[in-house]
């Protein structure tokens, strides 16, 4: 029951956080999006040069230190690796390809949902279609294998990074780039962003917090303990848009958003598959690297360089639409989801598990 | 000899699937599990119990063993 009502506050929170954020400066129906927010980042180091979407979003960097000092608290920090790194890499960068199709992560995709954007509605049944998709792979069998403890140095290079990217939001130097015009360019304060990462970061290190799994477990097992919480966003937010009149129903003309149904439905059939067979939804991925996971990181690192390779050759969905060049990279995402799922079928069973644990 | 199944370094759902599995298809009263990290190890506890098993928790170095027991 307390860990029912913990979920539900964590979820509360962070769709209270987000409109509160869209108010105090974030783009319309952006107050979190961690796809965004990653893409923003990896344009503000330059590894892409899309202008509009450059800039070190604090909060992605206090989600992280949240989950890190958390988990330190509650002992649960364990620096682990080594499953699959590659193939967790790749995941990554198409668990991106497919938000910056649609245009948001999971998260995002509820919060356009809670703001009345109904190209949302569209692309909800295509995350859906992916997890379960996914969930079949898994219920064959699919495992990108186990894990290895490492020293606390492998654990801590999350942590440290996110330190190093707010030293450089805070000094601004020349070699980093911010927005000048377009979403990059719109900030809630840094102070507000960062606290309100830092809190989401904290519960959802505790409560577990994630929008593929919200699905996932009610797809294989009937558990709705994780969908709670992802309920609990929707609602919150709704009515936090309702009271503020953010809250504008519609297809055309959303925030940061396009009408080509077929991507949108598609996109996030890419992001719900890429984020059952990596494990987690990009909020997800960031905190458990926070815990210590680097095979965590290295998917937040295929989401950094998917955001790159997706503005650098301009595949990017845009409110234009998507390009026939993205069109494709939706397309050979999918192929390649399929080749990584059933290439990666192993354990089929608790007896498959007994012969391999003899065997190492 | 009880069911022992492995479950270090895997991530869930993995865990909770085999470990459901082996509830399932158990042919004694107990099962163990073994799990590495907090997450499994509170997943597991949850389905096991929300499936009618008792489950006892000892930390073994790094990890966890979970004992689960069929309520009669």
């Amino acid at each position: 029951m307390r860990d029912r009502l913990s979920i539900i506050v964590a979820g509360a929170v962070v769709g209270l956080l987000a409109v509160v954020l869209v108010l105090q400066g974030n783009p319309a129906n952006m107050g979190f999006c961690i796809a965004c927010f990653v893409r923003d980042i990896s344009g503000g180091l330059g590894l892409h040069r899309a202008g509009v979407v450059q800039y070190l979003r604090p909060e992605i960097m206090s989600l992280v230190l949240g989950a890190f000092v958390t988990a330190m608290y509650v002992r649960e920090f364990k620096s682990t690796g080594g499953s699959s790194p590659i193939l967790r890499f790749v995941l990554g960068m198409l668990m991106m390809a497919g938000a910056l199709i649609f245009l948001g992560c999971p998260l995002r995709m509820v919060l356009r949902l809670a703001g009345g954007d109904w190209n949302a509605l569209v692309a909800m049944p295509g995350y859906v279609l992916g997890v379960w998709l996914g969930a079949l792979f898994l219920r064959r069998g699919y495992t990108l294998g186990r894990s290895q403890d490492q020293t606390p140095v492998s654990g801590f290079a999350s942590p440290f990074i996110a330190v190093v990217l707010l030293i450089l939001l805070f000094t601004a130097p020349a070699f980093i780039f911010f927005s000048e015009e377009g979403p990059g360019s719109m900030a809630a304060p840094i102070t507000l962003a960062a606290g309100a990462g830092l809190l989401v970061g904290i519960l959802a290190q505790r409560t577990r917090l994630c929008t593929m799994g919200a699905i996932r477990d009610l797809i294989l097992f009937k558990d709705y303990h994780l969908f709670l919480g992802f309920a609990a966003i929707f609602v919150v937010a709704l009515i936090g848009n309702l009271v503020t009149g953010q809250f504008v129903p519609g297809f055309a003309g959303q925030p940061v958003a396009h009408v080509d149904q077929t991507w949108n439905f598609l996109g996030m059939t890419v992001v719900g598959l890429a984020a059952v067979l990596a494990g987690g939804c990009p909020m997800r991925q960031l905190i458990l690297s926070g815990e210590g996971q680097s095979d965590a990181l290295i998917t937040v690192f295929g989401m950094s360089g998917g955001a790159a390779f997706m503005h650098n050759f301009g595949l990017a969905g845009s409110p234009a639409g998507v390009s026939p060049a993205g069109q494709w990279i939706v397309i050979l995402s999918l192929i390649l989801l399929f080749v990584i799922g059933a290439g990666n079928i192993r354990m089929r069973s608790v007896a498959g598990i007994r012969q391999q644990a003899k065997a190492s | 000899m009880p069911e022992v199944v492995d479950c270090r370094g895997l991530s869930c759902p993995e865990p909770v699937m085999l470990a459901r599995q082996a509830m399932q298809e158990a042919h004694e009263d107990m099962v163990t599990v073994m799990v590495s990290n907090a997450v499994a190890k509170d997943n597991v506890t949850r389905t096991a119990k929300a499936m009618g098993w008792q489950v006892t928790i000892e930390e073994e170095g790094e990890d966890f063993k979970l004992m689960l027991m069929m309520n009669r």
